[in-house]
């Protein structure tokens, strides 16, 4: 067998690994292992590529290139290790960003080694997509970074002639990218590199707050459709299905989410989203209509004598850091005899799935962790719907309100249940700034106050009754 | 355009169904480390960076080629670190604590 079928045989291997642990997220058993099995297959497919030959002669500057690995290295390990779970989606759009980044100056670089060599339109073609793709996703991916971070505003940026700005960017690259296929320019390649930058940073600006999740699994697609666009450009198979397969999920994942919010994906991607909403529904309710305030005493009584509960957690909980507090609470409920699980929305939290991780790390076991349409035909026979930190999420105006700009979102139906408390800071609406009807509901009693400290009494009072 | 090309099209596009085959069966509750999981894996453009800067010539392909290692070894590297940090805290609810605890779970 030569030297390079068996590096290929390697690479086949790699692939499959990847496939394996993508499969091994189908649950929460066996996904870790998956992960590690899909690290060694990356582990064996670097090591085999120092092997390959490139144009005939082994690798040069083999030195450099784990040196770049060693820079690299000690710079990701201590930063995934020790960021907090809930600075976990900007963590994870920074590594995409430098993924898509790494894409981008692959495809330049090869762009630059066999211009010489007259390469066909359909090389050239491969290796634009590549760096347009490449690098929208790297500046694209900082800007989320910037606002998940709190760097800039996490609101919607807008300004006037945003729309129009950004067709003519999104035109003239592509305009670009005409000239460069007629004329193989290196000149007009960098042109195109800066204006993707620019066009990467023009299309999040306007994308904000409640939108973020699904601009993350988008622009996680866009890295992944970069890279196996390096691929077509290298003439390596691994690289295509990896990124393909990421381009796929990605994809498969800006759709679910958009979905879950009721919302087309151009509307989430294009109408900055609650950028004109200003609280206007805090001053809205003037006509005398009072909402049950209740003290953290009256809702561990209430807890206590219900035989089932569903928590319905939000980002707010998240904030307040209150879910090992909530954990606690739950523990004491069953030790009562109360049935307890947590319904998780799909857009709660930052990026798609967040509250499950951020329960995961206060140790809620996974069993109790319940997706929206499963916790919703269970709602109907629940005594308690404690809502902690979620708002819109719960609001009825998703279903019956025509006007409603969040009308069309699927939600969890707390409203179903026979009790609703709410744990919130204050009246001001949820993140996409909506009155929320179930407030004002006969059955609805409220706690204001710092979700953490009120959980805490409640926990008190459960464990004295 | 040769049959080369055509190749990897068929990869491409057989990979597509593949991996939306694949990803509709992960629950919503994993969906954050299939993000940081799929994230890890498209650092295999690490791969691609190594065979780029192992045939530099020049001092341009060998800046741009050095960076792009540096990138996508962050990306590799970050990617599944994070992933297994996450995987590693979903846990199923221990056996049996107290005997006098309810099983709720199902």
């Amino acid at each position: 067998m030569s030297r390079e079928t068996l590096i290929d045989l390697i690479y086949l291997v790699s692939a499959t690994t990847f496939l394996l642990a993508l499969k091994g997220l189908g649950s929460p058993k066996h996904a870790r292992r998956g992960n590690m099995v899909a690290a060694a297959g990356m582990l064996l497919a670097v090591v085999a590529t120092f092997f390959k030959y490139v144009n005939g002669h082994p690798l040069h500057h083999v030195w450099l290139i784990l040196l770049g690995i060693f820079i690299g290295a000690i710079v990701a390990v201590p930063v995934a290790r020790f960021v907090k779970m809930t600075a976990m989606p900007q963590l994870v759009a920074i590594f995409n960003g430098v993924g898509g980044g790494a894409a981008a100056l692959v495809s330049i670089t090869e762009f630059v080694h066999i211009k010489s060599t007259h390469p066909a339109t359909y090389i050239i073609l491969e290796v634009l997509l590549g760096v347009l793709i490449g690098t929208v996703s790297f500046s694209g991916s900082s800007i989320a970074f910037a606002k998940l971070q709190e760097l800039m505003t996490g609101r919607p940026v807008t300004y006037p002639g945003q729309q129009i700005l950004n067709g003519v960017v999104g035109l003239a690259a592509l305009v670009l990218i005409v000239f460069i296929l007629a004329t193989g320019s290196t000149v007009l390649l960098w042109i195109l590199l800066a204006l993707a930058f620019v066009l990467g940073i023009a299309f999040v600006l306007p994308i904000g707050g409640a939108d973020v999740p699904v601009l993350i699994s988008l622009l996680n697609a866009f890295t992944g459709l970069a890279v196996a666009a390096s691929g077509f450009t290298l003439k390596s198979n691994l690289l295509i299905v990896a990124g393909t397969l990421v381009g796929a999920s990605g994809i498969l994942l800006t759709r679910l989410m958009s979905a879950a919010m009721g919302r087309s994906l151009s509307n989430v991607l294009f109408s900055a989203f609650g950028s004109n909403i200003t609280a206007s529904g805090a001053t809205e309710r003037e006509d005398g209509r009072s909402v049950r305030s209740g003290t953290p005493e009256d809702i561990g009584v209430l807890l206590s004598y219900a035989s089932r509960v569903v928590i319905i957690p939000g980002y707010g909980l998240a904030v307040a850091q209150g879910q090992h507090v909530l954990r606690e609470l739950a523990e004491q409920l069953e030790g009562k005899g109360i049935e307890v699980f947590y319904a998780i929305h799909p857009v709660a939290g930052r990026m798609p799935g967040h509250m499950n991780v951020l329960l995961a790390e206060a140790n809620v076991p996974y069993e109790q962790l319940k997706e929206m349409d499963e916790a919703n035909s269970e709602l109907q026979t629940a005594d308690v719907a404690l809502v902690v930190g979620a708002n819109d999420t719960v609001n009825p105006a998703a279903m019956d309100d025509k006007t409603s700009p969040i009308y069309g979102m699927p939600i969890i139906r707390a409203d179903l249940a026979e009790n609703v408390i709410f744990l919130k800071r204050s009246m001001r609406p949820g993140f996409a700034g909506i009155e929320n009807e179930l407030l004002y509901n006969p059955k609805t009693l409220l706690v204001f106050g710092d979700a953490k400290d009120t959980l805490t009494k409640v926990v008190a009072t459960v464990k004295a009754s | 355009m040769g049959n080369a090309l055509l190749q990897y099209a068929t990869v491409f596009v057989l990979t597509i169904f593949v991996g939306i085959e694949i990803i509709a069966k992960v629950p919503s509750i994993l969906h954050t480390p299939l993000m940081s999981g799929s994230n890890a894996i498209h650092g295999v453009i690490l791969v691609g960076s190594i065979l780029i800067l192992g045939a530099a010539n020049t001092n341009l392909e060998m800046v741009l080629g050095f960076l792009a290692v540096i990138l996508g070894t962050l990306n590799v590297v970050g990617g599944f670190v994070v992933t297994d940090r996450m995987l590693e805290m979903f846990k199923a609810k221990p056996v049996v604590k107290k005997p006098a605890a309810d099983e709720v779970a199902e």
